[in-house]
């Protein structure tokens, strides 16, 4: 089984560590969820709402966003062009190891 | 007005629906309330035209699709429905049965209530705008109930989907004046509404304002101006009567918790021998429940409103008999 090393900020600026493995098909958003961070994922991870928005404040070639997803987020709060990902369209790959996320906020 | 039936079922999602069925085997009548003014819950919100592979028997089925056969299959039971209103209190009365008002006054009374909420709520996703709150129903409408109410008025509408592009279309013939606010310069929604949209820009009927916020509230009292943040321009004010922010809906738990339930983690406690809440005669079915071991799928809450509706019935008629019978054997009778 392979690992990457990830960094999550909650809402709360503290930094959470995981271990993510390759091997399991999972999507940021599950990873999010298998450690009890506070992230919805109402949907499911079908880019149908948007409540498992985040930030990446790391150097990642990320792929590209699909028009669902830039769909999403236009539904979405406080999202910046730059740096904004649904984190269920975020598959967990070998390249990932280092990556930094932050959750968004949640509109109240 | 008020509403009298056995069970009264918070939320007309799938599982809602269905216990409709089960309960009518019993000869129980049931109403529905939901916030959304269609019945179908996640399924007819959130996701329609996607495929549902896990229903017993349909090898794939639209979730709409799968709405309007439950619909069909409880049509012999007579369900009351309750549309575009939220379950707000609940009260015990003297003769033991419950009393339900909604947001907007209507009561309901039953001896049984089945929340079967899900993830609560539909309601409008309002932006983070600071002192959005001061100005609600004085100029910002977070839903467009009828367009008259713009007629010769000023209006900002936000937002990228097809709600925006279809209002503004709507109302650039009954407003004196409409700009629309997007994020991004590129749209989502149907083709042919984001072209009108681009037209009526052009020819001077709207204005489109795109890589763009509203980011701020102005006035006294009343809404008076929004503040509009340009990626590039930066911020500019403009003089409006009415802002409408269209952005979805999302669920939100609302009402479920102000009712006495156990509540952990946004769901109701119940118990798995009939999905009894702490309270008697109350129940959760579906993805508003959790127990050890709670999945939540469509097929679970089948299962619980079908197990739910027996101990109702036991709650309801404490002395009658209840046999069990397969409807192949009895058929569906439903009611006049
Ligand atoms: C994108 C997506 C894909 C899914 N795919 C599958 C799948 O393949 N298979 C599967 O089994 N499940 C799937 N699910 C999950 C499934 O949709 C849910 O399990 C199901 O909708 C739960 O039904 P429900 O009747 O409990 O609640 P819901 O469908 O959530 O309906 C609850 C209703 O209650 C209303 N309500 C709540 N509180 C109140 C109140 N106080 N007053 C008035 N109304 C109220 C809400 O407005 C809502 O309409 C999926 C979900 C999503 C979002």
């Amino acid at each position: 089984m392979s690992i990457v090393n990830i960094t999550i900020i909650d809402r709360e600026g503290e930094k959470h560590k995981v271990e993510a493995p390759t091997d399991m098909n999972m999507n940021l958003m599950e990873v999010c969820k298998s450690y009890e961070l506070p992230v919805e994922g109402t949907c499911g991870g079908m880019a149908l709402c948007s409540t498992c928005h985040v930030y990446v404040r790391s150097e990642h070639g990320l792929s590209e966003m699909s028009e669902d997803e830039e769909d999403m987020l236009d539904q979405a709060f406080f999202v910046d062009d730059d740096l904004s990902r649904l984190g269920c369209q975020i598959p967990i790959t070998d390249d990932l190891e280092g990556l930094i996320v932050e959750l968004a906020p949640t509109a109240e | 007005m008020m509403i009298e039936t056995d069970i009264l079922i918070i939320g007309a999602g799938p599982c809602g629906l269905f216990a409709v069925f089960e309960a009518g085997l019993l000869k129980l009548r049931c109403h529905l309330i939901d916030s959304l003014p269609q019945p179908g819950g996640q399924l007819t919100e959130i996701y329609p035209k996607k495929p549902i592979y896990d229903i017993p028997g349909y090898p794939t089925v639209l979730a709409g699709e799968l709405v309007e056969k439950l619909m069909e299959q409880i049509e012999p039971f007579k369900p009351g429905f309750t549309l575009g209103e939220r379950a707000e209190t609940i009260e015990k009365m003297e003769d033991g049965r419950f009393k339900l008002t909604s947001n907007k006054g209507t009561v309901h009374v039953a001896p049984v209530i089945a929340s079967a909420g899900g993830l609560g709520c539909f309601e409008p996703r309002k932006p983070p705008i600071g002192n959005i709150g001061e100005f609600e129903d004085k100029g910002v409408e977070y839903i467009i109930k009828d367009p008259e109410f713009y007629r010769d008025k000023n209006v900002v509408i936000a937002g990228g989907g097809d709600s925006a592009l279809d209002w503004t279309i709507f109302l650039a013939d009954v407003a004196s004046e409409v700009t629309l606010v997007h994020r991004r310069s590129s749209f989502r929604g149907a083709l042919d509404s984001v072209e009108k949209v681009m037209e009526l820009n052009e020819a001077g009927k709207i204005r489109l304002i795109t890589e763009a916020q509203v980011v701020g509230l102005e006035g006294n009292g009343k809404l008076e101006s929004v503040v509009i943040k340009h990626k590039k321009v930066g911020e500019m004010k403009k003089g409006t009567q009415h802002f409408v922010p269209l952005f979805g809906l999302a669920p939100k738990l609302g009402p479920i918790a102000e009712w006495g339930l156990n509540i952990t983690k946004n769901a109701i406690e119940v118990d798995t021998l009939d999905y009894s809440t702490n309270v008697p005669g109350i129940y959760a079915i579906g993805d508003i429940n959790t127990y050890p071991g709670k999945l939540k799928l469509i097929l679970c809450g089948f299962h619980e409103g079908t197990l739910m509706v027996q101990s109702a019935f036991k709650h309801i008629y404490p002395d009658k008999k209840l046999s069990f019978k397969y409807t192949t054997v009895q058929g569906v009778n439903g009611f006049e």
